[in-house]
């Protein structure tokens, strides 16, 4: 009567293994796969420095911000039964980046400081809780859209203020950079800084797997099957707003990647919430992946944005699910 | 044996005293149908009574134990709840969505034990629903969705069982079908409450109507004991016609009974 799980997890694995190895392998220098699965395990000289230094940090952080991206996205789209629900959309990114973006400017610490993520988590974290607040139980496709949208502008004026005001020119450049959003020049360092706060907003999003199983038929009859509503709400809004931060303190601004991710996997994984969200999170590092290759791979003098590319494919995806949904911007999804 | 009484329940609701001193025993094995005008207080009382909603004083007990004490996995297993208009938010199957009635037991929709399996198959049957099992229940029309959600409450087999409005919206047939569910739930020996507006269909299938107007129990007893045309007039504020048809008792509302703070109401005049 279920849909079996397994095989599919299995198979974002082995997807999110293959296109592992061809981020390893794609590059201005190209190295043969086998090569670069030596490289990595063994000394090959400049081979082994471009793998592991260059390539391994970036792919490192491909699968983990896509795959809290993934499963932040699912896990706010069973909270709020609402398929439009990204951080993305809720302007988090936005607002991490401004927190992240504070702590530059103040000139207090630098980009590899642990302040950074606390700074961006506590920007997501405000953003979240707000978005969730106003749009709260009835949470409509058009409350949503411009709440997000407000806080979203709210955060990018913030950002623009500070580097209108920055006294730095050099600083100011650094700034927009890092907003775009790229794995470009990242260290095993911003690895070690993202991971742990990844790993812990994912045990956050994880241990409401079945509350949002429930909340399927709405938060009164969650509540009467015995799940507590409001510490759910606070397990997905800490978790998006601890994943989404630390994902930007160290990548900069990647959007729709949570958007994107459970659509792809539901035609799979079925549509019970919980079952979307381990599916989800492998889909989304897949997809971090393949487009963190695509912008090595696209033709141009400088590398492409990652950030830039997820939103121009994001956007119309975004908006093609409201077309397909159109008849419930009317209507009370809840 | 399970009783679900209420004890001197008050509740507010923000400035508004939604329920006061609200006393009542829904009895096992009886089907008891709360009606009341609009604003009346029934889904107060039935959140109240599913131990959603705190009271502000007085107390609901669940065989003599505080509802509000109770843990809220432990009160999941006792007290089956159908909230009003219930909504499905994905399109989950059918036997998933009724699945999910086996989460108070611990047991996920994608890993029944044999029990659940059980439960759930047995709800299934009950609403009739064999040849809808791997439907979508969002493609679903109003009233077989409406069967869906109330399998879904049976398939926990609480004791208790409450239902908020269970065939607004259903056509004639649904209705029935609905309330003959939830009369057998009651044969069967559950406690089952329904809140409902058609006062005929209330009158058909309770064994006890408890009428509720300001958040005060205004009668409560056998249908002919409270559908009266002097009640009707005085809590709903139409003139009913109340008649006796083939062992049936019918209300038929006539007209509205001029409300205080109108001028007059004059069907058919101008």
């Amino acid at each position: 009567m279920h849909s079996p799980r397994l095989p599919l997890i299995l198979g974002l694995v082995l997807l999110v293994g293959g296109l592992s190895v061809a981020s390893l392998v794609i590059g201005p220098a190209p190295i043969p796969p086998l090569r670069a699965l030596a490289a990595l395990v063994s000394d090959q000289g400049s081979t082994s420095v471009v793998v592991r230094d260059i390539r391994l940090p970036r792919t490192l952080l491909a699968i983990l911000i896509g795959w809290i991206f993934g499963l932040t996205g699912a896990g706010l789209q069973g909270l709020l039964r609402n398929p439009l629900a990204d951080t993305a959309v809720f302007g988090a990114p936005q607002a991490a980046a401004f927190g992240a973006v504070l702590v530059l400017y103040s000139g207090l610490v630098g980009a590899l400081s642990w302040a950074l993520p606390f700074a961006a988590i506590l920007g997501a974290l405000a953003s979240i809780a707000l978005v969730v607040a106003v749009a709260g139980r009835r949470a409509t496709v058009v409350v949503l859209v411009l709440s997000g949208l407000a806080i979203g502008s709210l955060a990018g004026a913030g950002t623009s203020l500070a580097i209108t005001l920055s006294p730095n020119p050099f600083a100011v450049t650094e700034i927009v950079f890092w907003l775009l959003g790229s794995f470009e020049d990242r260290s095993i360092v911003h690895v070690l800084l993202a991971a742990p706060f990844i790993v812990m907003a994912s045990a956050l999003v994880l241990a409401s797997s079945t509350g949002l199983r429930a909340l399927a038929l709405g938060e009164e009859t969650a509540r009467s099957l015995g799940v507590n509503v409001m510490r759910l709400r606070v397990l997905l809004v800490a978790g998006a707003a601890v994943g989404t931060g630390a994902a930007v303190a160290v990548a900069g601004s990647i959007g729709f990647v949570g958007l994107v991710a459970p659509h792809l996997v539901r035609p799979f994984a079925g549509y019970d919430p919980a079952r979307t969200l381990v599916p989800s999170g492998l889909g989304g590092a897949a997809l971090l992946l393949a487009a963190d290759c695509a912008v090595r791979l696209i033709p141009s003098q400088t590398e492409i944005k990652i950030g830039v590319l997820t939103a121009i494919l994001g956007v119309p995806f975004f908006l093609w699910v409201i077309a397909r949904r159109k008849a419930e911007l009317s209507e009370m999804p809840v | 044996m399970s009783a679900l009484q209420a004890h001197n329940l008050a509740v507010d609701l923000g400035q508004r005293h939604a329920l006061s001193r609200v006393d009542l025993t829904l009895s096992s094995g009886r089907l008891t149908v709360i009606v009341g005008p609009n604003g009346a207080g029934k889904t107060t009382l039935m959140r109240t009574l599913a131990g959603l909603l705190e009271p502000t004083a007085g107390q609901v007990t669940l065989d003599g134990h505080p509802v509000s004490r109770m843990q809220a996995g432990e009160r999941s297993r006792c007290i089956a709840y159908l909230p009003q208009g219930g909504a499905i938010a994905w399109p989950l199957p059918v036997s998933e969505v009724i699945a999910l009635g086996r989460l108070p037991h611990g047991e996920k929709p994608d890993n029944l034990p044999p029990r659940g399996q059980e439960a759930v198959a047995q709800a299934i049957h009950a609403v009739g629903l064999e040849e809808f099992e791997s439907r979508p229940a969002t493609e679903l029309s109003g009233g077989e969705r409406a069967r869906v959600l109330l399998a879904r409450a049976l398939a926990t087999q609480a004791p208790v069982l409450l239902a908020d409005e269970p065939v607004a919206a259903l056509d004639p047939r649904h209705q029935l079908v609905v309330l003959d569910v939830l009369r057998a739930q009651a044969r069967a020996g559950r406690t089952v409450a329904v809140i409902m507006h058609d006062l005929t269909l209330a009158a058909r299938f309770a064994d006890e109507i408890v009428l509720l107007n300001h958040g005060l129990v205004a009668a409560s007893g056998a249908p002919e004991a409270v559908l009266t045309e002097e009640k009707l007039a005085a809590n709903f504020g139409i003139q009913a016609h109340v008649s006796h048809e083939d062992g049936h008792l019918v209300v038929v509302a006539d007209r509205p009974l001029p409300a205080p703070g109108y001028e007059s109401v004059r069907p058919g005049t101008e």
